[in-house]
């Protein structure tokens, strides 16, 4: 596996700085207490595509850097060390991916420099149910004409609130479980026939749930092909899955520095609670699983950028790696700050409950885990 | 043994068994049945309403709040297995102890083993009678595991201890009207400068700020002392004697984490009911996840052998002898154990885990419950003392190896 690019190192080192100076725990900390109905604080986001973060997988025909996807899980790693709140992994991740692999060239000249200048957001609606399961899609998509007509729901949609326009995984033809029958649309969110309910996570971002009563759309709403955008899908939800890993992985370093910081501070017992071999065993542990996951995070993403075969699986590794090391570095953040991590004063909550609704979204590990036997043949 | 007397006796108690829990199933309102006297006791989530009055004055009648207690401080006055009898049945017909708290669990015991006879008296009656709540001034920001490392001062001023300082993390206490506190009263000596005092809270100087926790709620807060004045009647034991009262407290409390119910906030029904319904089942009607499906058996097997590690832990323990060491055993299993509970089931609600603030069409009551609880529940292997101190109490006191500094 290859190292960061200079390129990439310098990336990281202005989104380390740039996060440091404007988007510490505590921005997100008031976004939260303001009750801000798009979760998001909207100068933050503006500076964010200022600095081109938002292009990042996006060709620069069409306003982006094209850097690709190990770099932009350079820039989300650091995100998620300090829990910034930004519509990056449904709208400049999985969405412009949707357009990039898939979009017509209207479709990518209408939206992708407006989701790189940050002036529109775009969002992946895929689960209809508590759970991640593609394979399940059973929205209708009914042909009328040339075009379609949409019924049904999706739920949990990352981004949702703020989006303008939703990629949808609908079905055209055959049952639920299926593979054949999947189209992709994009629609607007100003839709005739769409409506949108938030929904209150955890981690105080804005998701939502879209109801799609007789929405119709034209034949040029399709991305890709109708009928059999299952592969594409995959596609998709790979690129927007390893960009959550990305985040966890970020996530779980900022963890684990804040738990050794305060091993080397708090004194109990006239001394350093990390000068207590069972605490140092402890930190030991996780930072060897942490040495575990993350070089399968950074596999995935750099097989998405030389487009592997293995993306599918190297995909499922990483997920289902970045799920069981945050799960456990935040309950270790949590048991090793004793009572003062309990609060919500403390920042330890706001990982604990981020990593949480990301080992949820775009599926837990037994799915992946699942999905890794299904594609290696087991 | 005598089989005929173990036989007798066996008799005698199913009997009682069967009279306690007719009168508990004939008293016991049934508007009380989904609420848990835990959160009533810590931070009141419900209103105190005519039901409650009402089942702590039938209970309160027949000295059930406390049924091992001697009558003359308004307990039931049983032996001990017919107390614990009267205990459990409160469980086994879906009711609760209307009067538990610290006061019952922790003060009470205490109380019994070192208190005077004119404490008793007092603090027990009205510990009996539900007319008192007690809360635990334990813990300061400088000493958590390092207990005794307090700092809070009681000086000797002639008639009356004079105190001052901070105790933090102090459950229940914006509603409680009592506190044991430990207090410093030598500053020269560690453990031995230590006092176990009794601190009414409506006395000037005290003062109650509530934290708020990451499941939203403040259960706890900080409470400040200045220039508190306690009269001297109010000391337990002697003099700077006060760590071994200490810490025979804590022995009462890591044994009733053990049997408390926390498992029944939120979604109550086992796990596999649960996951058939948010997950499926496969075409042979197994848990359609079969990854998920082996860890919820693991975990529910386990919770099986839990259960009968506590009821070997109450059959061993002799009449009238109380929790031992072994507490910590059981304390580090059970928290583990329900943690990992609540882990499962928020991954098995999957996205319906993860909801937060109100009820309502897309999160049911449940859900919500059961999320608060995963968050709130985070505490059991940090309260009572951590899972790690509790490790360092098994290994050194019950097995004897020694610290290697
Ligand atoms: C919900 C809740 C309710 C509480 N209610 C009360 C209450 O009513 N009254 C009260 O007095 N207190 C209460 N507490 C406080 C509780 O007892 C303390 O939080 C606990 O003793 C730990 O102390 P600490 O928070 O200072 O953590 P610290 O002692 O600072 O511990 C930090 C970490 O270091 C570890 N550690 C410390 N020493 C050692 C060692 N020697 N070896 C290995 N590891 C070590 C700990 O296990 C922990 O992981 C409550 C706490 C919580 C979370």
């Amino acid at each position: 596996m290859s190292l960061l690019t200079e390129e990439q190192v310098m990336l990281r080192d202005s989104a380390r700085g740039w996060v440091k100076a404007n988007a510490p725990v505590s921005a997100f900390r008031r976004m939260r207490d303001s009750e801000n109905p798009k979760s998001f604080d909207e100068a933050t986001f503006k500076s964010i595509a200022e600095m081109g973060w938002t292009g990042v997988v996006i060709p620069e025909a069409y306003g982006g850097s094209e850097f690709g996807y190990r770099s932009i899980g350079v820039v989300l790693e650091e995100l998620g060390r300090n829990v910034v709140a930004a519509p990056l992994i449904g709208s400049a991740v999985g969405a412009a991916s949707a357009l990039v692999l898939g979009g017509t060239e209207a479709q990518k000249k209408a939206w992708l420099p407006k989701i790189a200048e940050g002036t529109a957001i775009a969002a992946l609606a895929i689960d209809e149910g508590p759970r991640y399961a593609p394979d399940k899609i059973a929205l209708a998509a009914k042909k009328k004409g040339k075009g379609y007509t949409l019924s049904g729901s999706k739920t949990f949609v990352m981004e949702g609130m703020a989006a303008d326009v939703f990629v949808v995984a609908a079905r055209t033809s055959g049952k639920p479980g299926t593979e054949k029958g999947i189209t992709l649309f994009l629609i607007p969110a100003d839709a005739t026939g769409l409506s949108r309910k938030g929904r209150s996570l955890i981690d105080s971002r804005g998701y939502a749930d879209l109801t799609f009563e007789g929405v119709e759309v034209g034949a040029d709403a399709v991305i890709g092909q109708a009928d059999a955008g299952k592969a594409l899908l995959d596609k998709v939800l790979d690129r927007a899955t390893a960009a959550v890993a990305a985040e966890q992985m970020g996530l779980a370093q900022q963890a684990f520095d804040t738990t050794i910081e305060y091993m080397k501070t708090r004194v109990q017992f006239g001394q350093l609670i990390g000068s207590f071999q069972a605490l140092q065993h402890r930190a030991a542990y996780l930072f060897t699983a942490m040495q575990l996951a993350r070089p399968t995070v950074d596999e995935a993403l750099q097989a998405i950028d030389e487009d592997r075969d293995e993306v599918p699986e190297l995909v499922s590794l990483a997920k289902a790696a970045a799920n069981d090391f945050i799960n456990y570095a935040t309950r270790e953040m949590i048991q090793l700050h004793g009572g003062i991590g309990m609060t919500d004063a403390h920042d330890a909550g706001f990982y604990l409950k981020r990593a949480r609704v990301l080992e949820a979204a775009f599926g837990s590990s037994a799915y992946h885990r699942e999905r890794y036997a299904k594609i290696i043949g087991m | 043994m005598n089989v005929m007397v173990d036989v007798e006796d066996t008799r005698r108690l199913e009997a009682f068994r069967a009279e306690a829990e007719a009168w508990i199933k004939a008293n016991f309102p049934e508007s009380l049945k989904s609420k848990l006297e835990e959160y009533y006791q810590n931070m009141p989530r419900y209103p105190d309403g005519p039901d409650w009055a009402l089942w702590k004055e039938r209970v309160r009648d027949k000295g059930w709040g406390t049924p091992g207690w001697p009558r003359d401080y308004g307990g039931g006055g049983l032996p001990t297995p017919e107390a614990r009898i009267v205990l459990q049945a409160f469980t086994d017909c879906s009711a609760f102890n209307p009067m538990i708290g610290m006061g019952t669990s922790l003060l009470g015991p205490t109380l019994l083993e070192y208190g005077n006879e004119e404490q008793k008296k007092l603090h027990l009656t009205r510990v009996s009678r539900g007319e008192v709540r007690w809360c635990q001034g334990y813990s300061e920001p400088g000493a958590g595991s390092d207990l005794a490392g307090l700092q809070t001062k009681a000086e000797d001023k002639g008639d009356h201890y004079l105190v001052n300082g901070q105790k933090i993390w102090t459950s229940g206490s914006r509603f409680a009207d009592w506190c044991f506190c430990l207090v410093r009263t030598d500053p020269k000596v560690k453990q031995d400068g230590i006092s176990f005092l009794l601190i009414d809270m409506k006395t000037p100087g005290v003062e109650v700020r509530p934290i708020r926790t990451i499941s939203g709620e403040s259960p706890f807060s900080e409470v400040f002392f200045t220039d508190v004045v306690v009269p001297k009647e109010n000391l337990v034991g002697k003099l700077n004697k006060g760590w071994t009262i200490a810490k025979r407290l804590l022995q009462f409390e890591r044994n009733a984490t053990n049997t408390a119910r926390r498992q029944l906030a939120g979604d109550t029904r086992p796990l596999d009911v649960v996951a058939k319904e948010y997950i499926g089942t496969d075409e042979k009607g197994r848990i359609a996840d079969p990854d998920l499906r082996q860890r919820i058996i693991k975990h529910m097997m386990e919770f099986r052998s839990l259960k009968l590690m506590q009821q070997r832990m109450l059959d061993e323990t002799k009449a009238g002898q109380g929790p031992s060491e072994f507490t910590s055993v059981a304390k580090n299993a059970r928290a583990r154990i329900q943690q990992e509970r609540e882990e499962l089931l928020v991954e098995i609600f999957g996205q319906q885990g993860l909801g937060w603030g109100a009820a309502g069409d897309q999160f049911k009551q449940e859900e919500i419950d059961t999320t608060r609880a995963f968050f709130s529940n985070k505490a059991m292997t940090i309260f009572s003392g951590t899972t790690e101190v509790q490790n360092n109490i098994i290994a050194k006191r019950m097995l004897g190896l020694l610290d290697h500094q």
